[in-house]
């Protein structure tokens, strides 16, 4: 459990980090808190000789709540996320989901940013990012540009990000107040990812419905929200468990995951019924 | 002086001795970080080692091309199977009779096997040049069903048996048989279920798992060419047996092998065994003449060195219409992995599998064990029981499960009507064991009543109406276990471990001032020996605990002894403390007569002196013993005051508990909450109560583990699923559930203080009554046997099966 040797880099700014990151092309990589990608490379799963960490860089830090939506830095930590009363305030969704992801330990360290760039189907940030609507922006040298979560994802640890830009921040549209929320995630034990984990917004123009590590990649249905919108609870389910393609692991077997997967969505959504006002 | 005032309760209380919760004295070292573990020792140009491991289950290994990983910076050298040829090392023995590759000797027989041992200055030098050693292999097909590797076609794992029809406990009769062990009568037992009212059969499974102490497994090899002595510091249970194992294998005199167990982080029978790393270190320091390091990664660990459990047990039980169980058949296909190294008495290839009629009084029982080679790691010793222990009480405790459904009747009741009686010990059971003592209908009554048992019943059948009715989707389900233990391996006439008998030691120093060092030759892996053992000494010769050094581990200084696992330190080694105290006792007694001028027949003791009979006042305290032992010349006695004894126990001990665990189960997505967890344990003497209590939640949550998720899993490729933490599941605070302990006291009527041992029941005790839980909810729906663990979608199986989900 060793990984290879590597160079470290600790740029100041961003345009110093792109500038390493085109150097050494693929050999190269950024780092945020570390949780996904050194497990990766101490199974030397990961290969890399230079390894660019960002925790120096102050733009990329920082909650901001403004018109109408929350910014949040990409090396944001999840506890951060999860202290920030403000954030808890205007969107609860978030901070139910981030206390549901590992544990304290890994959420001093894990970043927004990291969680979301990784592109691990098991990660909860994805789809939740999802449900909300939220839009990265990514850093590169050709300057910023946006990209929407819902078309972010491609396949496991395949994204629309370029392995050149750097995800600087992501933007979230504050969900009318009164708007119902829940996120629900079956696991193992503390510190698992999914069995399967659902994020639910239901508010008076609309409801928007996401679910993770039920595919390679994090599933949001327009479908099943549209449905789910207009009442019809078992048509959500029944859109959302087409849009799935869960794999057998040893969480369980492919039926398992799709009886959970619906059980879970149900439980989701009526506790974002009882919360809706 | 104040002393002469305190009421004799009051002297014995500031002892510390037994019965007292006294605070671990090793805690003020372990909560500091304090700590002195293997991969804590640093010598002067230390080099490390890491092994070159088999991705495949089942190949050939066609060459090994170590060049690359040569011309590695800071890599010095690297053995292959060829290195270790010409000193016969290649090949090592196993302490179940078999012998096991030290390095791959042209195949390989599990993932993860140890191929090349690469020797670097640092962990990360190793770790690159493991990363750069090239072999070729050629897959050979892979066998990890043990029915199938008794086919006779199965493709032939061991070729160095080829042709070789005994082995080490019998004839075999296949390619891939190990042995046969029957114990009991077999036609008589097959009478008995041919005429009886009612007979259940079912397949009991014991699923593979792993110990999966804190502290992985490794050593620090130290060869001084000068003085030609070899140190080995390693993470052993059993150090002294270790260095009688090193020296035959190494040809080195055991005279020049120091052996030396520093702290251990929790061994629970994953370091009873010798392995690759301990043999390649040991190598490696002679070639280089510096000491040598090896230390197994989490992964390494749990691949690679001991496994345990992985039984099938085919059972039947017969009883009459009444309840009376009147026999017991088992038939237990055993798979040991690639090679036979479990880690058992040698007179017992399954060990103490033969307890399997557990509590109940069972006038004929028979037992067969197959032990069968798959393609998966070697191991099979016994975590946190004692020998195969848990397979037996998890066999009989789901067999009488199984017949309380066939007989429509209570399991309580069932159980009750079958203990053997309190008036029948000791008990010849029919398997062949003399159980010491017991009081099981008392413990089952206490039990009962605690959990409020008819209650509990009645608040279950009517979750099961509401459920019914559709207005809940959760079950309750009541698990029961009454279990009965055989610890304290053992009486020398019965149990050896290569040929090494299995008593224990201690020895006992007292110094001119009064206070003591005590030696043993077991070892402490977190069980609190320097504590308990200190109690112990403090009761029996009246000085302070608080004033008693233990040591254990280093075998320059230890009295031989056979070490700790199943249970046998307090048994035997805290026998042997017992009586060298006393000879210690005996002793002060002739000092005390001289100085007091009276004949020594005319003092008696009195918690921490000797006092002249009928004359209190005119008395002498242990501590002027103590001091008068070294500065007396007194007629026909030796100066000084020391002991050793060496104890051969006459009979295993055996304790017992009961168990109850009420679940509530999630029918729709298989999960479980534990909602109450109730151990009383009967260990015979308490000699620190705390320490029970912390023993007992230490082993419940392993059972809890075991039982609801913990698992060795290999597809059908022999590939390793289970070698991380994210998918070996090790119970946190957060899933560990809460414990009520209770206890009932029967003294083992043959050991020296009455004490039984402790450190296992509840990893025995606890694992059927989880299992029994998730059953017991599901047998209004006809659930009659579904085996462990019963993580998420197993339990959702169930229900999946049984129809709840429509
Ligand atoms: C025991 C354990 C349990 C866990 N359980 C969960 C769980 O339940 N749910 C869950 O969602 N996660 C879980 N995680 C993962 C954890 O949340 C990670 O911290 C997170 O996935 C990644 O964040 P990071 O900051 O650590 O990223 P890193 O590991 O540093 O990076 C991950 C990847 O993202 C890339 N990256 C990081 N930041 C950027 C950026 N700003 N721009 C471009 N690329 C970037 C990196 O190059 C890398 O490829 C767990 C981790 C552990 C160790």
């Amino acid at each position: 459990m060793i990984p290879a040797g590597f160079e470290y880099h600790r740029p100041a700014d961003l345009a110093s980090a792109v500038d390493i990151l085109r150097a050494h092309g693929d050999e190269a990589r950024v780092v945020a808190g570390g949780h996904s990608l050194i497990p990766m490379m101490k199974l030397r799963m990961a290969d890399l000789r230079h390894l660019i960490d960002l925790q120096a860089i102050g733009a990329l830090k920082g909650i901001t709540i403004a018109e109408g939506t929350a910014t949040l830095g990409a090396m944001t930590t999840q506890h951060e996320l999860i202290e920030n009363a403000d954030l808890a305030a205007a969107i609860p969704l978030l901070r139910e989901a981030a206390l549901q992801i590992a544990d304290p330990q890994v959420r001093y360290m894990g970043t927004v940013g990291g969680n979301v760039a990784n592109g691990d189907p098991g990660n909860d940030m994805p789809g939740l990012m999802q449900c909300l609507d939220a839009r990265f922006e990514l850093y590169g040298a050709e300057g910023t540009r946006q990209v929407a979560a819902r078309d972010f994802y491609e396949a496991a640890y395949f994204t629309a990000r370029s392995d050149l830009e750097i995800l600087t921040k992501i933007l979230i549209p504050v969900p009318a107040s009164g708007t119902g929320y829940a996120y629900a995630k079956q696991k193992r034990k503390i510190g698992d990812y999914a069995t399967a984990a659902a994020a639910v917004l239901i508010g008076s123009d609309g409801a928007s419905v996401a679910m993770t590590n039920l595919s390679d990649t994090p599933v949001w249905s327009e479908e099943a929200g549209t449905a789910l919108a207009s009442g019809d609870i078992e048509g959500c389910v029944a859109a959302m468990l087409a849009a799935i393609d869960p794999q057998e692991d040893m969480r369980g077997p492919i039926a398992f995951k799709k009886h959970v997967a619906a059980v879970i969505l149900r439980r989701a959504i009526d506790s974002a019924l009882s919360r809706r006002a | 002086m104040k002393d002469e005032v305190q009421s004799p309760e009051e002297r014995s209380a500031t002892l510390k001795g037994m019965g007292c919760s006294r605070k671990r004295v090793e805690d003020v070292r372990f909560t500091q970080g304090r700590g002195n573990y293997v991969d804590d020792i640093k010598l002067d140009g230390m080099l490390t080692g890491d092994f070159v491991r088999s991705p495949y289950a089942h190949a050939r290994v066609l060459s090994i091309d170590t060049e690359a990983a040569l011309a590695v910076p800071g890599v010095l050298a690297v053995l292959t199977a060829k290195d270790l040829e010409p000193l016969g090392l290649h090949w090592m023995p196993t302490l179940a009779g078999d012998k096991q590759m030290v390095l791959a000797d042209g195949k390989v027989l599990f993932q993860g096997q140890e191929v090349a041992y690469v020797v670097a200055t640092d962990r990360y030098a190793a770790a690159d040049g493991v990363a750069a050693v090239e072999v070729d292999y050629e897959d050979l097909p892979v066998v990890t069903d043990p029915f199938k590797a008794m086919d006779p076609d199965a493709p032939v794992l061991r070729e160095d048996l080829a042709g070789q029809t005994e082995g080490a406990h019998g004839p075999r009769r296949h390619h891939n048989h190990i042995f046969t062990w029957e114990q009991g009568d077999k036609a008589a037992t097959e009478a008995v279920l041919a005429e009886a009212d009612v007979v259940a059969e079912e397949m009991v499974y014991y699923h593979r798992t792993h110990p999966m102490p804190l502290e992985t497994c490794g050593c620090v090899a130290s060869m001084d060419k000068v003085t030609g002595k070899l140190t080995l510091w390693g993470t052993f249970q059993a150090p002294h047996a270790v260095r009688t194992v090193a020296s035959l294998i190494s040809g080195i005199a055991e005279h020049n092998i120091r052996v030396i167990s520093p702290d251990i982080g929790g061994g629970f029978g994953n370091k009873v065994g010798v392995y690759p790393g301990y043999v390649c270190s040991i190598v490696a320091s002679i070639v280089t003449g510096k000491p040598v390091k090896w230390v197994e990664s989490r992964m390494d660990n749990l691949m690679s060195t001991a496994f345990a459990r992985d039984y099938w047990m085919q059972g039947k039980i017969a009883a009459t219409k009444e309840g009376r169980i009147t026999g017991l058949w088992c038939h237990t296909t055993a798979d040991h992995g690639g090679f036979d190294a479990c880690a058992d008495p040698t007179k017992f290839p399954a060990g103490f599998m033969n307890i399997c009629t557990g509590s109940y009084d069972i006038p004929v029982a028979y037992l067969a064990v197959d032990g069968v080679y798959t393609n998966k790691a070697p191991g099979g010793v016994a975590y946190r029981c004692s020998f195969r222990v848990t397979e037996a009480a998890y066999f009989i405790e789901r067999m009488i499960e199984v017949l309380a459904i066939k007989l429509n009747m209570d399991a309580a009741e069932l159980r009750r009507i079958n203990f053997i009686r309190k008036e029948q010990f000791p008990y010849q059971s029919a398997l062949g064991w003399e159980y010491d003592s017991g009081d099981y209908h008392t413990a089952w009554e206490k039990a009962l009543n605690a959990v409020g048992y008819d209650g509990l019943r009645r608040e279950q059948a009517e979750r099961l109406e509401a459920f019914k009715r559709g207005e809940t989707r959760k079950l309750i389900g009541i698990g029961l276990t009454h279990f009965t233990e055989i610890v304290g391996a053992g009486p020398v006439k019965n149990c050896d471990i290569l040929g090494l008998g299995m008593f224990d030691s201690c020895e006992i120093r007292i110094h001119p001032t009064g206070s003591a060092i005590a030696r043993l030759g077991t070892i402490s892996q977190g069980q609190g020996h320097a504590t308990t053992f200190a109690q112990i000494i403090a009761s029996e010769i009246g000085i302070p605990a608080d004033d008693i050094t233990l040591e254990e581990g280093d075998t320059d200084t230890a009295p031989y002894g056979l070490g700790t696992y199943g249970s046998r330190s307090t048994p035997v080694a805290g026998a042997a403390t017992a009586m060298a105290a006393r000879k210690i006792r005996a002793k002060a007694q002739m000092i005390a007569a001289y100085l007091l001028e009276v004949h020594d027949d005319d003092v008696e003791f009195d918690v921490d002196r000797f006092v002249v009979k009928g004359a209190p006042e005119r008395f002498k305290t242990m501590k002027e013993i103590a001091f008068a032992s070294y500065n007396q010349a007194i007629p026909g006695v030796e100066p000084g005051l020391e002991a050793v004894s060496y104890y051969d126990p006459p009979n295993m001990t055996y304790p017992f508990g009961a168990y109850i665990c009420v679940m509530e189960i999630d029918v729709d997505t298989g999960e479980h909450a534990v909602r109450s967890f109730y151990a009383l344990d009967d260990c015979g003497t308490r000699i620190n109560p705390m320490i029970i209590e912390g023993q007992v939640h230490g082993g419940a949550t392993e059972g809890y583990a075991i039982a609801m998720g913990q698992e060795i899993a290999y597809d059908e490729m022999g590939n390793h699923k289970t070698a991380t933490l994210m998918d070996f599941f090790v119970p946190t605070a957060w899933e560990t559930p809460h414990y009520t302990t209770d206890f009932t006291v029967t003294p083992s009527p043959h050991h020296p203080i009455g004490a039984k041992g402790v450190g296992e029941s509840p990893n025995v005790g606890s694992v059927p009554c989880f299992s029994n839980a998730v059953h017991d909810a599901f047998r209004p729906f006809g659930l009659v046997q579904s085996h462990m663990p019963h993580d998420h979608w197993r339990i959702w199986k169930i229900a999946e099966d049984l129809g709840l989900h429509v």
